[in-house]
């Protein structure tokens, strides 16, 4: 954990309700791993996971779910925010040769950087990115950049009719490890289809760093908080 | 300039410590600053046996401050006792404060008992205001003669002093704090949280997984300042105030309210060098306002 001032570059829209906010400062953060952000008016931090880090800039993709993210949309150039770093723990991409990254909605966002990650070692990930329809698809042409990219919306109107468990299930994408991030459905779902990949968990957090205990999960292991052992944990030791 | 306070023949450095459920068992905020800044720490609730808690999502934002419905999730008294003190005391050299919780007159008896023989803890809080746990916790925390048969009964048991953790979900809370008193309790501790729930509009549901939580941060302050002020002016035991403590301006109104040490709870979570910030602070504002020694200040309010 490293407590630090971040100061905002910019601010945009990138697709329905969802926004990507682009943020420097002085912190060093690896796939898996989130921040939390000290909005004004707001008593709690705010987690978010990092869609993109390089060279102290970080990139947060954040969808409007409540007043909080509501407000975030106004933020501008220049703001200087109080920032929680390098939480939580990192994916675990060790001997991986043949990726399989499956994002869910706003859950592509940790996703973006770890294919970036593989982007670098020499290996182009599969990724499968679910959306609700074809309206709320964003930064799939960033995907496209660097992975090759499967689209699932669960109402048909683009790509594969249906959701990314189903859509998996359906497809003959060689993998020898999943990375997936998304709703807890969608996660469940996966991980009774297979277990042989690495979930990034979302929770309602106190504080983000392992204190209140306010994020806890049950797993094989025992107690865990998504904030502190997590967010990412073996799809195999997560109890639903 | 002394900010040496004494509690229950103890001598604390300064009159700040975590509060119990902020803090955990310590170890974890010795990875931002050196802990033993601290005056003492109210460890995590234990529970004779462990606990997962309530299902999630426990947390809500709220305004100046949140809900939580954590649940009273720890490893058990004997586990807390051979493997998280032993870890807290790396760290820390002071002497700790154990919190305790229960659903019956049993459950907190058996669970003080084994803290008899803990050297590294100094006192015992009792938890009887948990707002979290079903069929329990709270139950003794509302009624002034449950709460004085539980604190004989634990008194009886115990070689530590005790410190009873109020609730101010209560009508009368100098009642409650007078049938502790009269039960042979060394001290009061109070507040913990008021009992409150947020509903997500979008779905019309509550946002906490057993609908109802505790409030805490500075939201409350106010409510906490009164309670400690009614209750240090009604019982002649040590008084530890704590709701909302958020600055070492808060430490000091609340001592000026009647409270011999100051707890910090929802502080910790959102700023996590928050008690070593205030630590530092207190000097400075002791300074401005002419305080030379904090014991001078216990209760001026009334006094």
């Amino acid at each position: 954990m490293k407590q630090i001032k971040m100061t905002v570059l910019s601010n945009t829209s990138v697709g329905h309700d969802t926004f990507e906010m682009i943020l420097t400062g002085d912190t060093i953060l690896r796939s898996g791993q989130f921040i939390e952000l000290q909005l004004p008016n707001k008593y709690l931090r705010r987690p978010f996971s990092v869609a993109r880090y390089k060279d102290n800039t970080l990139t947060l993709l954040y969808k409007v779910l409540g007043a909080g993210t509501s407000d975030m949309t106004e933020v501008g150039f220049g703001t200087v925010f109080d920032v929680l770093s390098e939480l939580g723990n990192t994916f675990d991409i060790s001997n991986v040769t043949s990726p399989l990254l499956i994002g869910g909605g706003i859950g592509i966002a940790p996703l973006f950087n770890l294919a970036n990650d593989f982007a670098e070692k020499g290996i182009t990930a599969n990724v499968i990115l679910g959306f609700r329809n074809k309206d709320e698809m964003f930064y799939v042409e960033e995907f496209k950049k660097i992975a090759n990219v499967t689209i699932a919306t669960d109402d048909g109107s683009f790509g594969f009719a249906g959701n990314v468990v189903e859509c998996l299930k359906r497809s003959n994408i060689a993998y020898d490890k999943y990375f997936a991030c998304g709703p807890m459905v969608m996660l469940k779902a996966l991980a009774s289809h297979s277990d042989m990949g690495e979930l990034s968990l979302e929770a309602r957090m106190g504080c983000g760093f392992g204190a209140c205990m306010g994020c806890t999960i049950q797993t094989t292991k025992g107690y865990a908080r998504v904030c502190k052992e997590g967010p990412v944990f073996k799809a195999s030791e997560v109890i639903f | 300039m002394n900010t040496k306070i004494n509690l229950f023949g103890y001598e604390l450095k300064n009159p700040v410590i975590p509060a119990s459920g902020t803090f955990g068992f310590g170890y974890e905020f010795a990875e931002f600053y050196d802990i033993n800044c601290l005056g003492s720490i109210s460890l995590k609730g234990s529970t004779i046996a462990s606990r997962y808690g309530n299902p999630l999502p426990r947390i809500a934002e709220c305004p100046s401050g949140l809900i939580n419905a954590v649940g009273l999730q720890n490893p058990g008294v004997d586990k807390v006792i051979s493997d998280e003190i032993p870890h807290c005391k790396k760290h820390f050299s002071g002497k700790l404060i154990a919190n305790v919780g229960g659903h019956s007159v049993e459950d907190y008896t058996s669970a003080v008992a084994k803290f008899n023989d803990c050297e590294d803890v100094f006192a015992i809080e009792l938890n009887i205001s948990c707002p979290n746990v079903k069929g329990g916790g709270m139950a003794f925390g509302v009624d002034p003669t449950t709460a004085h048969d539980l604190v004989v009964a634990v008194k009886k048991i115990s070689t530590k002093p005790i410190l009873v953790k109020l609730s101010p979900n209560v009508t009368d809370i100098v009642a409650m704090a007078k049938a502790c008193e009269n039960a042979g309790a060394d001290g009061i501790s109070l507040i913990n949280t008021l009992l409150g729930m947020r509903i997500n509009t979008k779905t019309g549901k509550p946002i906490i997984s057993v609908t109802k939580g505790g409030y805490s941060g500075p939201g409350i302050f106010p409510v906490a300042l009164r309670m400690v002020y009614e209750v240090a002016n009604a019982v002649s035991i040590p008084v530890v105030g704590m709701g909302g403590v958020s600055s070492a301006y808060d430490v000091i109104e609340m001592m000026m309210a009647g409270a011999s040490a100051v707890m910090i709870g929802s502080a910790n979570l959102i700023e996590p060098f928050a008690c070593k910030n205030i630590i530092e602070n207190l000097p400075v504002v002791m300074k401005e306002l002419n305080i030379q020694n904090l014991n001078d200040i216990i209760g001026r309010s009334f006094k």
